[in-house]
């Protein structure tokens, strides 16, 4: 129930958002606070609702694909990706296996501009102005190499149902090659600048504390999971695409706080390196497209499609009835859950800490309000 | 692990756990759970590492489908459960008490579909605005319902001629 003012009680209720900045999108949660102190904190969302769900079910696959993006704008292609995968896995197509790793290595190009997004914001919302500097020039040179090959900078749109829309070229390939080697010096200047800074510590350390079993409860997923020390990553615990070929960790840590799901995703973005590296290194050469049928009939029957997204696991339940129109499509994305988790962390901790334990679940709200 | 889960889902009171396939399904477990035994099998599931996933409104004739998915933290064992429950007041028992995480997917599917979850302590609107009233969006109309036996051929009566899978 969301509070409301209660003269008897020496509290008060505050209305955080929906256009508070470090909500970071429209999301507003009411909360109850006793001086400094936060009692309730309630999330309020849907403000940003557009009914995705029923857009996908009266459209065909490849018509609602430009939909996916919309979703989440830091990590549009983990979204794409899951939609195609769901989709194939339906209708039974085969993916080249060149079209497969381009698909991972863009995606993990995402997951790293997303993780620097994160990175920059999270930070701005603790006081920190510089680290967004960095942040974003580095996100910049990503979001040129994907430009480069997608045709654009947040809404990629670049998977096609059986493949990708377009090939690598060899300036993308040398660009990232070249990007690799700068983000790997980049990131001890990033721990040099950031994770040492006393009043960041301070600010990170103990403050919203998750541990395992509130996470299995509330389904919590990404580096939320990972921070409290469950090693739950489905490219490694069920497996897709290509990943069952390539060498990565699963970076975690055990404490459950902010600073252990900052380190988590500073590591991540280490992994990720290797993962393209690697798929660029083994790249096979061949088409990047499937012959594909111009109606994709879907079942009749249904399937789901777990993928790893930035922010944790990202599934699309899929029922089909025979005809090229998805009967029912299921979107759970993993922000939704990680939020959901806010009201019980939250209690009895600072007003100036939720802000940080907000920013540590890294939410992006037009992917929860679909 | 899977056919320990199929074996307490089934001690639990689910009409079938099957293993399928998952490489073309994406789940392991597939169960068919009548509404009265959901919660039991739930805390079966509770008891093992599992992590709530979702929970699932399909909207079919005769019947309507609440699909609920969890999945096991240590990979290999997704399980899918599935409840019929009546279209024109659709009614399940809640497990919010037992995944809290549940209850945000429970008041989803009460804003978009009506099922109501009984037991559930605030059904008021999540995602769609306070005054949305009976607006339940993901409802199909006449035009689009099909019967459940025509999407999920699982679930066609025998007599129709849909195999028993």
């Amino acid at each position: 129930m969301i509070p409301r003012p209660d003269p008897s009680q020496e509290t008060l209720v505050l209305n955080m958002g929906p256009q508070h900045p470090s909500t970071h999108g429209v999301l507003r949660v009411v909360l109850r606070l006793d001086g400094e102190y936060v009692l309730e904190a309630h999330p309020v969302i849907g403000y940003g609702h557009r009914m995705h769900e029923l857009m996908g079910e009266v459209r065909t696959s490849s018509g609602f694909y430009a939909n996916v993006g919309r979703m989440d704008y830091g990590g549009a292609l983990s979204f794409g990706h899951g939609h195609v995968l769901a989709v194939e896995k339906l209708a039974g197509i085969e993916v080249p296996p060149r079209a497969e790793y381009i698909r991972v290595i863009t995606t993990e190009m995402n997951r790293i501009a997303s993780h620097l997004l994160w990175f920059g914001a999270f930070l701005l919302d603790l006081g920190a102005f510089t680290p967004i500097l960095y942040s974003f020039d580095d996100r910049e040179f990503i979001l040129d190499l994907l430009e480069h090959v997608t045709g654009a900078r947040l809404t990629f749109s670049y998977h096609r149902i059986g493949g990708v829309a377009r090939d690598l070229d060899d300036k993308f390939i040398e660009g990232t090659r070249v990007f690799l080697r700068r983000m790997r010096e980049r990131l001890d200047v990033y721990d040099k600048l950031v994770t040492g800074n006393v009043i960041f510590r301070k600010r990170a350390e103990g403050v919203g504390v998750i541990d395992k079993d509130t996470v299995l409860k509330y389904g919590a997923t990404g580096p939320v999971a990972r921070g409290s020390g469950l090693a739950y990553d489905i490219r490694r615990v069920e497996p897709y695409s290509v990943y069952p070929d390539l060498e990565f960790e699963i970076p975690t840590a055990t404490e459950g706080d902010s600073f252990a799901r900052y380190r988590v995703r500073l590591a991540e973005i280490e992994q990720c390196l290797r993962i393209v590296e690697q798929a660029l290194d083994r790249l096979p050469d061949g088409p990047v497209q499937a012959k594909v049928p111009k109606k994709v009939k879907l079942g009749p029957g249904d399937a789901y499609q777990a993928v790893e997204a930035a922010r944790g696991e990202l599934d699309y339940y899929l029922v089909g009835d025979g005809s090229d129109v998805p009967y029912r499509m299921k979107i759970r994305p993993p922000s939704f859950s990680n939020l959901s988790l806010l009201g019980e962390v939250c209690q009895g901790v600072l007003l100036s800490d939720l802000v940080t334990i907000m920013g540590s679940l890294d939410l992006v709200i037009p992917e929860i309000d679909r | 692990m899977v056919d320990e889960v199929r074996a307490a889902l089934e001690a639990a009171g689910a009409e079938r756990a099957d293993a399928v396939d998952h490489g073309a399904l994406g789940v392991h477990v597939d169960a068919r759970v009548p509404a009265g035994a959901l919660r039991k099998a739930v805390e079966v599931l509770r008891g093992w590492e599992f992590l709530i996933e979702d929970v699932v409104g399909v909207d079919a004739a005769p019947e309507m489908m609440v699909v609920y998915h969890f999945n096991h933290v240590g990979g290999g064992c997704r399980v899918r459960l599935r409840v019929l429950t009546d279209r024109e007041s659709p009614e399940v028992p809640t497990i919010q008490d037992i995944f809290p995480g549940a209850n945000w997917h429970e008041r989803e599917q009460h804003d978009f579909y009506g099922v109501m979850f009984a037991g559930h302590p605030d059904l008021s609107p999540l995602i769609l605005p306070e005054d949305a009233g009976d607006l339940r969006p993901l409802r199909k109309k006449d035009k689009r319902l099909k019967s459940l036996g025509d999407v999920l051929p699982a679930f066609a009566p025998p007599e129709a001629g849909g195999e028993d899978a």
